[in-house]
């Protein structure tokens, strides 16, 4: 095993790593950072998801790493590409902060909450098991898979570092 | 964006002179506050990707303190003060005159006067700007946070998330006294907001 390359995945973006690649994302506030895990191939993925749909989308070239209900799909047939069985696959998550406390009704403000609820809808709907996930609260978050071993790490400014 | 096709240059220098009343009045409140001068970098209005925009104050992991507020009205967006850990405990010092938050946490008063500064100065920027533009823009409570740039920043890329991968921001960097230090406020309009405000400047669309 080669020593983990750092694939870092920017907002709405997503990619795959092997061979102990570490993805790494970095200022998760109300975006959700999504990874899937083939504990077999040892391969890992991760979505940097900003919005819950593609519904509401008004760009003309559709950016399909921004939309949880694009990101997943693309990134389960990226994995699947690379050899990967949808059957095997493992999610975790993070993020979805609800990074401003006030106006908790209007819905631009529940953005966190809502980007989690549509990602695990579309994982549901592939039938991938969520593992664990560290979602919510008020506060940013930076977080990594490593893809040898599938261990999800997440850094907070309050928290620390926590490993899922 | 498409509402740049005709005239981008002067739409853009345009932006810069809002930047400029709404931050020139914000400073000068900053500095009544302060009771000390602060300067005023000249306002940049740039098309950024999501990615470099957290770039501006240190990067998507750097720690700030931010004060974020909607503006609600005739043309709605965005809008972020933010200063770095160090200016603000500086700031925080000369305000309430004894030495601020010894390690990381900020007190309930530190905080609340924080809050204090952001209510102003964001008042400040946008009432200079309703009377320019005679656009009725009525700011939200403020709201604090301190944490990641890009935890906070993205917040304001929400209505830019859904037409395409950058954002159009008018950003000015305060320069308090001697010190290189800054805050910076970002007016983010929503994608809709620009076209009234050139219609209510008497910009050719």
């Amino acid at each position: 095993m080669t020593e983990g390359t750092l694939i870092k995945i920017g907002m709405a973006d997503l990619n795959i790593g092997d061979a102990g690649a570490v993805l790494k994302t970095t200022g998760l506030g109300s975006c959700v950072g999504l990874t899937l895990f083939d504990p077999a191939l040892r391969l890992g993925g991760m979505a940097h998801i900003m919005l819950p749909s593609s519904d509401i989308a008004r760009e003309g070239q559709l950016n399909i790493a921004k939309y949880a209900d694009t990101a997943v799909p693309e990134l389960i047939e990226r994995m699947k590409a690379k050899g990967a069985l949808v059957e095997r696959m493992v999610a975790k998550m993070a993020g979805g902060a609800q990074m401003f406390a006030f106006m908790g009704g209007s819905d631009t403000m529940r953005i966190g909450p809502r980007n989690v609820e549509a990602t695990k809808q579309v994982l549901e709907t592939f039938s991938i098991r969520l593992l664990s996930e560290d979602t919510g609260g008020n506060y940013g978050r930076t977080v990594e898979l490593n893809s040898d071993s599938g261990i999800f790490v997440i850094r907070s400014v309050q928290f620390g570092v926590k490993e899922i | 964006m498409k509402l740049f096709r005709n005239n981008a240059d002067f739409k853009l220098d345009v932006l810069r002179e809002v930047g400029n009343i709404g931050a020139g009045n914000a400073a000068t409140a900053l500095s009544t506050l302060l009771n000390k001068p602060v300067d005023m970098a000249v306002p940049t209005v740039n098309l950024l990707p999501f990615e470099e925009i957290a770039e501006r104050v240190g990067g998507s992991e750097a720690v700030v303190v931010a004060i974020f507020l909607r503006v609600e009205g005739d043309a709605p967006g965005n809008m972020f003060f933010i200063i770095n850990r160090e200016p603000a405990r500086r700031i925080l010092q000369g305000l309430l005159g004894f030495n601020a938050a010894e390690n990381d946490a900020y007190s309930e008063l530190e905080l609340s006067a924080l809050n204090e500064i952001g209510n102003i100065l964001a008042g400040s920027y946008l009432s200079s700007l309703a009377d320019f533009t005679g656009l009725n823009l009525a700011p939200t409570v403020p709201s604090l946070a301190v944490d990641m740039a890009g935890a906070i920043l993205s917040y304001g890329l929400l209505q830019f998330g859904t037409m395409g991968d950058d954002a159009l921001l008018i950003e000015t960097a305060f320069i308090e006294g001697q010190q290189d230090s800054e805050g910076h406020f970002f007016l983010i309009p929503d994608p809709d907001s620009f076209e009234k405000l050139f219609r209510a400047l008497g910009v050719p669309i």
